[in-house]
């Protein structure tokens, strides 16, 4: 298989409303939890069309598992597996049928289709409840279904759009071990696209930001929280008087530092600065210090910054 | 396209349509309603003429018309209604295996039942007027029944196809399918009522026609119509039925 996973090279895609997809490059290495962050209407259901050769580019191509996406989509969606922004589910059938079907459809031999099947089934708690028809489930348990059908076939890339999208927080939290634990399991890579940025923290090793079509952001996410500023420290104690503000204040570690309240102080430390030897002014200017913690922007900051840049 | 695929969206519509239990409820009343009015209810009316004239043509008219027009809505306006197609698009499949798969379970279901109450109907007939001797239909009537039935429930299929692709909803495919299939029927049966009414020995004109047709080459007629029409419209539904259409739809 070939280290990158995905490869899309420039692809715009225009609607009659509109340009959805504008000028994207980015490559997803194989074997990564690849999140593709942006908020609704940003562009991230087309680009998995696009991706899936479901959707033609307007301009520039873009290759999945070494396929064109354009003049070999068949064999993209061959060797992939989807769960799109709906489960896609057939709620007349029940739960071994739906799988049963894809199985087929996938032209997997009967013996190791209903190992699989069970398998699937067992991880995800349900093999007890597969003569069940599908409309009788929960939302989530629709949607472990659904996540698990993507994977049936053992596909070597895996599209999820939005996967715990309107799920409550148990069921979105189920989803997530499941795909966690799937993915780790079977050496999958994902393409994840969500606008949670708890579930991207969590999930992904790397992440790509989408706004109005436009890729705006691609990295690590410790790499994106670096861009949201200086990173900070946070110390809770007693005894913060003016002087030790002073001596922080002048200090060149330090770009800023000021007190919350009477027991919380916070300090904004240049770019590769140390704490160490702040906490040790600190703690020798006679400061009572019970907590000290790096505190550093989370993605959902790093995300709402990045989405209201350039406005 | 591979057999195989075809196979599979057939697998998959059969289930839908008969194993399970709201949809198996409808399933068996849209099966024995006709099977009342048309296998006993017709024959027991009509006597051996049923099997003597074309009488038994009303039963491969509107029996294909009526489950086609009921299972090909459900069949595609219902695959989008319900969210499943986007999913079933990012398959494999080819749009054509998809397609064929779903025509051939909902026609193969409509001309099987089509038959079957053509049986049922001989079978009532003769039991009805038993005199020693078994009555069947004659031999150009029979060709009429299994092939007309046939064509034509492509025929409505091929509408409903399209119906459906531009439908919101299952309901709102098959209403259009309906009103598109039954109009043409009912001006056929305004033709008579026109010729004895409007034109000037009309009446005459009418007998003259009856006398000199010859049913043979009617059906033939009636027959090489339905192909081409058939053809016409699976090459279109094939033209309409394609993944970018779709999704963009």
């Amino acid at each position: 298989m070939t280290d990158i996973a995905i490869r899309i090279e420039n692809i715009t895609r225009d609607f009659e409303t509109g340009r959805a997809v504008d000028d994207i490059s980015l490559e997803v290495p194989s074997g990564i939890i690849f999140g593709f962050l942006g908020p609704n209407g940003a562009g991230k259901t087309t680009t998995i069309n696009l991706l899936l050769g479901l959707l033609e580019p307007t301009s520039g191509r873009a290759e999945v598992l070494g396929f064109d996406t354009r003049t070999q989509a068949n064999e993209v969606r061959t060797h992939t597996g989807a769960l799109l922004e709906h489960p896609g589910l057939y709620e007349q059938l029940s739960a071994e049928d739906n799988l049963e079907f894809y199985g087929r459809i996938w032209c997997m031999p009967e013996n190791e289709r209903r190992a699989r099947i069970k398998e699937l089934l067992t991880h995800m708690g349900v093999w007890e409840r597969r003569k069940e028809r599908v409309g009788t489930w929960s939302k989530g348990m629709k949607q472990k279904l659904a996540l698990g059908r993507s994977m049936l076939h053992r596909p070597s890339l895996v599209f999820l759009d939005e996967p715990t999208a309107g799920l409550d927080v148990v069921a979105a939290t189920a989803v997530r071990d499941d795909l966690e634990t799937l993915t780790a399991r079977e050496g999958v890579t994902v393409f994840l696209t969500t606008h949670n940025m708890a579930e991207a923290e969590r999930l992904c090793e790397q992440v790509a930001v989408i706004r109005d079509g436009e890729l705006v952001a691609i990295g690590h996410p410790d790499e994106l929280r670096a861009r949201a500023g200086d990173p900070g420290l946070e110390i809770l104690g007693h005894g913060f008087e003016d002087n030790v503000l002073n001596l922080l204040r002048t200090h060149p570690n330090v770009v800023a530092a000021e007190l919350l309240n009477e027991e919380h102080l916070t300090i904004d430390l240049r770019e590769g600065m140390n704490a160490a030897p702040l906490v040790s002014l600190v703690v020798s200017a006679g400061v009572q210090v019970e907590e000290v913690r790096r505190s550093k922007a989370s993605l959902e900051e790093v995300f709402l910054t990045l989405m209201e840049e350039e406005r | 396209m591979r057999f195989n695929d075809i196979w599979t969206v057939m697998w998959k519509e059969m289930k839908g349509l008969l194993r399970y239990q709201g949809s198996r409820t409808r399933s068996l009343l849209g099966f024995l309603i006709p099977m009342v009015m048309l296998g006993i209810y017709l024959p027991l009316q009509i006597g051996r003429a049923l099997v003597e004239g074309p009488w038994s043509l009303l039963i491969s008219v509107f029996i294909p018309m009526m489950m086609v027009g009921m299972t090909i809505p459900e069949s595609f306006a219902g695959e989008r209604e319900r969210h499943t197609l986007e999913t079933l698009l990012a398959s494999r499949l080819t749009d054509r295996a998809i397609l064929f798969g779903k025509i051939a379970v909902s026609v193969g279901y409509s001309w099987g039942i089509t038959l079957m109450l053509l049986l049922v109907s001989l079978v009532m007939v003769n039991v009805i007027h038993w005199d020693g001797q078994v009555l069947f239909y004659t031999p150009i009537m029979t060709l009429a029944n299994v092939a007309i039935s046939l064509l034509l429930a492509i025929l409505v299929a091929g509408i409903g196809v399209l119906k459906s692709l531009r439908a919101a909803t299952v309901q709102e495919a098959q209403q259009s399918l309906m009103t598109s299939t039954l109009f043409p029927l009912v001006l056929l049966q305004m033709i008579p009522l026109l010729l004895l009414n409007l034109v000037p020995d009309g009446k005459a004109l009418l007998i003259k026609l009856v006398d000199a047709a010859n049913p043979p080459q009617i059906i033939l007629i009636v027959m090489t119509v339905l192909v081409v029409l058939d053809l016409v419209l699976l090459v279109t539904a094939m033209v309409r039925f394609q993944r970018a259409r779709l999704i963009l739809d």
